[in-house]
């Protein structure tokens, strides 16, 4: 299986009080809060644990898009990849990933992407979220009743831009353009792998079935309240003629190692509850933009029996934000290298899925931690499960990069500039 | 209170509802934000005195999905202005309440001969940064209707789910409608409708209601004077923005009172 690390990049000083005082960490999060200097250090942070994890061994880094939000600093994750692309030499640099619609026009998006797939050598995994309502409707102010329109015509666009060799126009409801002719272009041929972040929409499940991408569900909420989710996904591959291949599904979870139980729970507790408690302070009145989710998905939700064990998991989510639920529900592994190996090969088997996305830093976790926490997963963890479905699946999702020994090597290092 | 005669009429392709009730000359009414989810007292009242002819705008309950193939506002104007003549409401007077308030005036802005008479109810369209437009698709769940109305029993009989009737569908229709009003009216409520307010030259109607919560009554003043026509301005006392769901019997009085 593949091991990717994540960072969500939260603001890491949030005031305790934040939950009594603040309606939301999102849309309207109170501006004062943001201490630039501070963030200063926080994103260096950041980029230094990103980089780490690669060093480590990580078969893949991910970074992701998030607007006017307390917990996801990264407007870009673009700037990160391409920093990314160039500090680290095996690693896939997973951007998960530019919420198309918020492009204009979209064709940016295709060229910052080759952009990152050249500067690697052809390591970029695509990652085409449609965005959360936060995000693209009222941060970005994008309409919720085209959004998804846009979205799959953006999509369009980019595919083409990325294959077709003429320079081309594109006639769209959303999009006209005269000429469309990237330059650069991606490595990766015909282009790199797509990964499609998405909730529990059937609609997404089969436009990933059709268009054969990864449906990657990115749930805060753990491996517990993500089985049904993961199920009804595999239902409808095999309603739909698809094989159980694990590599077609990505699957986000939480996870704190240490070397004994006792430590993990001390060491964990604080960044588990600042990102539950804090992080995840969500004003229902940005959840539901009108036109968002589609009558199919509303139908779906009052008639399925998938959705409705889905639905639950989503009603519980405001109750945990005490250590002691946040573990029960699953939200967060915490454990000895050996237990988080066998909770780990227990998730991917439960809910088959070859790409896991692993938040190694969490809420306010320090840099010291989250480099422990990296390296002791790396060194104890990977190796135990590193291999699992090796032997039964092949990853067709996974870049392709230019041979390591075709591959630039950065000359100079920022040490090494010269005063 | 007895039931319309129903019709459809094709705009843009799509089948869209008419309502008719009542004798005499017609007068046009096109609904606020959630649309004719039932017949309404108000409509009932003006029945009583004149045809009143009520269609419905695409994605408004009795206009299916029309609203999908509408991307911008001037086709949104152009499916509003063929509605209304495919009704029969070609130079018929005309009510718009707060979404149908807008597009009503800018069908009288664009074809003056296409309305005789103007009356707007709460009209949407203009955004005044000093006083903005409340956000109606930020609201708190179930929110939306302490927003719209003042009166929140008169608020669920006109949205209650009528006998028989599926509640996930009914459900369904209130969501489509709220979309299809996103469609013209995201983010800010602004269509630009200001640039258009002086071409109308037609004795104009602005009623507002005293407790507004969605755009206060001072944008009834900014209607009144951009409007190049006479107009005339009422205040409906204990009315939320949908004037015609909380004060029906007052709102149709001023309305005759100004149509006779």
């Amino acid at each position: 299986m593949k091991l990717l690390w994540f960072h969500l990049m939260p603001y890491t000083e949030l005031p305790d009080d934040f939950r009594e005082k603040h309606p939301s960490v999102w849309v309207d999060i109170d501006s004062r809060l943001f201490d630039p200097e501070r963030a200063h250090y926080m994103y260096n942070d950041f980029m230094d644990e990103l980089q780490y994890a690669a060093e480590m061994g990580f078969h893949g880094v991910c970074v992701n898009e998030h607007h006017s939000n307390g917990y996801g600093l990264m407007p870009s994750p673009n700037l990160i990849a391409s920093h990314l692309a160039r500090a680290t030499s095996d690693a896939a640099v997973c951007v998960m990933g530019n919420s198309l619609a918020l492009y204009n026009p979209p064709t940016r998006v295709a060229e910052e992407f080759a952009m990152i797939d050249c500067i690697s050598g052809g390591r970029l995994i695509a990652g085409f979220p449609v965005g959360t309502p936060m995000d693209t409707c009222y941060a970005y102010g994008q309409n919720p009743a085209s959004l998804r329109a846009r979205y799959l015509e953006a999509h369009d666009l980019v595919m083409q831009a990325w294959q077709r060799p003429e320079p081309f126009a594109f006639n769209g409801r959303w999009n006209q353009q005269r000429y469309i002719n990237i330059w650069p272009r991606p490595v990766q041929k015909p282009h790199p792998p797509i990964w499609i972040p998405g909730g529990g929409s059937v609609e997404t499940w089969q436009w990933c079935a059709r268009m054969d991408y990864v449906y990657a569900y990115l749930s805060y909420f753990g491996y517990k309240a993500g089985e049904a989710t993961m199920k009804g996904f595999w239902d409808e591959m095999a309603r739909l003629g698809k094989d159980r291949n694990p590599y077609r599904a990505g699957f986000l979870q939480f996870v704190g190692v240490a070397e004994t139980e006792k430590e993990a729970l001390e060491l964990y507790r604080e960044p588990a509850e600042y990102f539950y408690d804090r992080c995840l302070r969500l004003d229902p009145r940005f959840a539901q933009p009108p036109g968002y989710t589609s009558e199919a998905t509303v139908r779906a939700r009052v008639e399925s029996m998938v959705s409705r064990a889905a639905d639950q998991a989503l009603a519980r989510r405001p109750t945990a934000t005490a250590f002691k639920d946040i573990l029960d529900e699953g939200y967060v592994v915490v454990g000895t290298p050996d237990q988080v190996a066998e909770r780990i090969r227990e998730i991917a088997r439960n809910l088959n899925v070859g790409h896991l996305m692993l938040l190694l830093q969490f809420g306010n976790m320090g840099a010291e931690l989250a480099r422990y926490n990296t390296r002791l997963f790396a060194e104890r963890v990977m190796p135990q499960v590193g291999n699992l479905f090796d032997d039964e699946w092949e990853d067709r999702w996974w870049p392709k990069p230019m041979a390591k020994q075709q591959r630039a090597v950065p000359h100079v290092s920022p040490q090494a500039v010269p005063v | 209170m007895s039931d319309p005669a129903e019709r459809t009429v094709e705009v843009c392709g799509r089948e869209c509802r008419v309502w008719e009730k009542g004798e005499g000359a017609p007068i046009g009414f096109l609904a606020g934000l959630g649309g004719l989810l039932r017949w309404t007292p108000f409509l009932d009242r003006l029945a009583e005195a004149r045809r009143v002819v009520a269609p419905s705008l695409p994605g408004f309950p009795g206009g299916g999905r029309g609203h999908d193939d509408l991307d911008n506002h001037l086709e949104w104007l152009v499916a509003t202005h063929d509605l209304l003549r495919g009704a029969g409401l070609a130079g018929a007077d005309l009510v718009g309440v707060s979404i149908g308030g807008a597009l009503a005036a800018d069908v009288a802005a664009l074809w003056p001969e296409a309305v005789k008479r103007l009356v707007l109810v709460a009209p949407l369209g203009i955004f005044d940064a000093e006083v903005p437009v409340a956000d109606v698709w930020a609201q708190p769940p179930n929110g939306q209707a302490a927003v719209l109305c003042n009166d929140p029993e008169a608020y669920a009989a006109a949205t209650a789910l009528p006998e028989g009737e599926d509640l996930a569908e009914w459900q369904i229709l209130q969501i489509r409608a709220n979309e299809a009003a996103a469609r013209v009216l995201w983010p800010l409520s602004d269509t630009r409708l200001v640039k258009r307010l002086p071409r109308i030259r037609h004795e104009t109607l602005i009623v507002w209601g005293d407790e507004d919560k969605v755009a206060p009554a001072s944008y009834a003043r900014r209607f009144a004077e951009a409007i190049s026509g006479d107009t005339r301005l009422a205040t409906v006392a204990s009315a939320g923005h949908l004037v015609d769901i909380d004060r029906p019997d007052e709102l149709a009085a001023e309305v005759l009172a100004f149509l006779t």
